[in-house]
């Protein structure tokens, strides 16, 4: 069996070019289909990457430890599990852990924040002078507290861009200045640099000040809200994590049949974590986006059999001349794949530009990966094979005397 | 003697429904090379049934055809598309041109299904074919820029590209007038003549039994009537004889 691929595309494209229009708008099914596909899948992947960026930005090598086992299937826990965590157990680590390089205590005390006139809702996180270290923050102006000023339960604090400019007027130092949050007054003695945006929050937001003075003269409890702690290589997280695990354990006393009561999470289980759910999203809207390339696969199927009741005597012509069931299907199997495919070409720039449009127009993260550029280009082939296939087949079964005499 | 077609006791029924149509009830002949044939016969009589037999579109419910010796009852579909592209030329009552395609790429077609000619030679080929039937100033001109004489002279064109060993046509003057008619007979005669190709002409008109070499009458699927014409009219000296047309 010899079959000329030249041939048959040049059949398919005069038929084709016969029927310029009708031809535009059955492709425009799969037009449709193969830009959504691509420009969903951009923006999918680019909220992907982008929360990864900003994840890494916050520091790759850092664990953090929350009391409770975690969200467990989303029920909600017993509060009285949150307060596990104890300055103790930050002790135990540092004291411990082989595979850490800092770590701080965190407590957290929401609230207002007045200067003269000014306020600002915010919060006082409080820390140890390794959360710079651990979060990739530094100081842009005046100086970090000291575990000095954490002994002495100091009324010290350092203050983030926002808070900064909300608080102050332009041009005043803020340095030295005393800003009262929950009747405490508390003493700038450094500003943070500008840290920008991470996942929606604003990281210049931010209050910090020694983590005894929060604890004790803010919130007076006895517990932390959390621990970070950053393991000396992104390598060594792993067994960084295995540590506290064991560390923890035995602290809290916990027997082999019960579960741990706080839980230690690397920055790689939260990506792990966001991308799922970023993951699944694409999945939706890839989803979605293949329902249209469907629809649009249906519609080349229909103008095929069109084609095919059009042009019976055309078929039956050629098979008097000696065309095979085999050189009619595919004529019309190749038309099908051309319109398709076509369509697929024209898809994947209109989708590239959608992609491109909505980075410019609404700043969202992009981005194209090539493998969908292919995968598009497969599946609109494979599309035209699957619903080319029915009519092109009606007509290489057609009887070429009943074709030829077709009205 | 080598006849180029030898067919025994040929027979095609129809089953429409619970009945059955004999639309040929055993017809037995032979054609040697180079022999022109009118098939002729009242509608209805099997002239269309008994083409698409010899033509190998269709298969006999019972007895043999033989083309160039071979049996074509043992065939499948695939080796009759072969046997229709390499060895027959057919002629149909309405052209079966293809819409806005040219006379040169109508003509080629044949030759599109047979891998052996590439489109270089298929096109050479044509513009010969198309000159030999005198449209060689229309080459380029689409099926709906030509009368439907020269529409046919195309589909003739088109059968002869493949050098066939017979051709086989199927009313090629019903529908036109009767000058552009006997243009067309005239052609197949020159073709006869001067090629010694072999033809077989079918027709309901019996005026038309005289240009050719041999005379087949269908009735209700038998032959009735098969005898040699010695004294084959000329259509050119028909034309001439017609009234000339007032321009
Ligand atoms: N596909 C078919 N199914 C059933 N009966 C058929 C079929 N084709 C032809 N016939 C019958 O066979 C008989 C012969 O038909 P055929 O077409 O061969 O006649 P014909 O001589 O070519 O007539 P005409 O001069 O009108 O073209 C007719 O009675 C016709 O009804
Ligand atoms: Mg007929």
């Amino acid at each position: 069996m010899s079959v000329n691929f030249g041939n048959l595309f040049k059949i398919a494209l005069r038929a084709l070019s016969n029927n310029k229009f009708r031809g535009f708008l059955t492709m425009l099914g799969i037009i449709i289909g193969v830009a959504s596909v691509i420009t969903m899948l951009a923006i999918g992947q680019g909220s992907k990457r982008s929360i990864q960026d900003q994840i890494s930005q916050m520091g790759s090598n850092m664990l953090s430890i929350d009391p409770g086992m975690g969200m467990m299937g989303g029920v909600r826990q017993d509060p009285s599990s949150m307060q596990t965590l104890k300055f103790a157990d930050y002790q135990s680590i540092v004291a411990q852990c082989h595979f850490i390089s800092a770590a701080t205590p965190v407590v957290n005390a929401s609230g207002q924040v007045i200067y003269g006139a000014k306020n600002a809702p915010t919060s006082v996180t409080g820390v140890n002078p390794d959360f710079l270290n651990i979060r990739k923050y530094s100081i842009a102006d005046g100086e970090m507290f000291s575990l000095q000023n954490s002994k002495q339960l100091d009324k010290v604090c350092v203050i983030g861009h926002t808070v900064d400019s909300t608080l102050f007027s332009a041009g005043e130092n803020p340095i030295g200045k005393i800003i009262r949050f929950k009747n405490t007054p508390f003493r700038v003695i450094g500003v943070l640099t500008e840290k920008g945006y991470s996942m929606g929050q604003d990281q210049d937001n931010i209050i910090l000040a020694p983590y005894s003075t929060v604890q004790k003269r803010i919130l007076a409890i006895n517990y932390l809200n959390s621990i970070m702690v950053s393991a000396t290589y992104e390598s060594v997280a792993d067994s960084a994590k295995q540590e506290i695990v064991s560390i923890l354990r035995a602290n809290h006393h916990l027997s082999d049949s019960q579960d741990n009561d706080f839980s230690v999470r690397s920055q790689k289980d939260l990506i792990t974590m966001l991308s799922s759910t970023s993951d699944l999203m694409t999945i939706l809207l890839a989803a979605i986006a293949g329902i249209s390339l469907l629809v649009g696969g249906i519609g080349i199927m229909n103008i095929m059999y069109v084609s095919v009741t059009e042009r019976t005597r055309e078929i039956g012509l050629r098979m008097s001349i000696g065309a095979r069931g085999m050189d009619i299907l595919l004529q019309f199997l190749f038309e099908a794949i051309l319109l398709s495919v076509t369509g697929g070409v024209i898809g994947v720039i209109v989708g590239i530009g959608a992609s491109l449009m909505v980075q410019s127009l609404f700043a969202w993260p992009i981005f194209i990966q090539w493998y969908t550029v292919f995968l598009s280009f497969a599946v609109c082939t494979a599309t035209g094979i699957f619903f080319g296939w029915y009519p092109a087949r009606k007509a290489a079964n057609l009887d070429p005397i009943e074709a030829i005499r077709y009205e | 003697m080598n006849y180029l077609i030898e067919v025994k006791n040929l027979k095609r029924y129809y089953k429409v429904g619970t009945e059955t149509v004999h639309a040929l009830r055993g017809v037995s002949f032979s054609i040697a090379a180079g022999e022109f044939v009118t098939i002729m016969g009242s509608s209805g009589s099997g002239k269309t049934t008994l083409l698409n037999l010899l033509g190998c579109l269709d298969t006999a419910t019972e007895g043999d055809y033989y083309l160039e010796g071979i049996s074509v009852k043992e065939m499948n579909k695939d080796q009759r598309a072969m046997l229709r592209n390499r060895k027959i030329g057919f002629v149909f009552q309405s052209y079966n041109l293809l819409p806005k395609t040219t006379a040169i790429e109508n003509v080629e077609l044949p030759l599109v299904y047979n891998p052996s000619f590439s489109s270089h030679e298929r096109k050479a080929k044509a513009v010969e074919m198309l000159e030999n039937v005198g449209l060689g100033d229309r080459l380029h001109h689409t099926s709906a820029q030509l009368s439907g004489g020269q529409q046919q002279r195309v589909a003739i064109a088109r059968a002869l590209i493949n050098e066939p060993a017979i051709i086989l046509t199927d009313e090629a003057t019903g529908n036109l007038d009767t000058r552009t008619s006997y243009e067309i007979l005239s052609l197949f005669q020159q073709l006869h003549q001067e090629q010694g190709r072999t033809i077989i002409f079918i027709t309901h008109n019996p005026e038309l039994a005289s240009f050719s070499s041999r005379n087949i009458v269908l009735k209700d699927g038998k032959i009735v009537h098969d005898s040699l014409n010695t004294n084959i009219a000329s259509a050119q000296e028909m034309l001439l004889q017609l009234p000339k047309q007032d321009d």
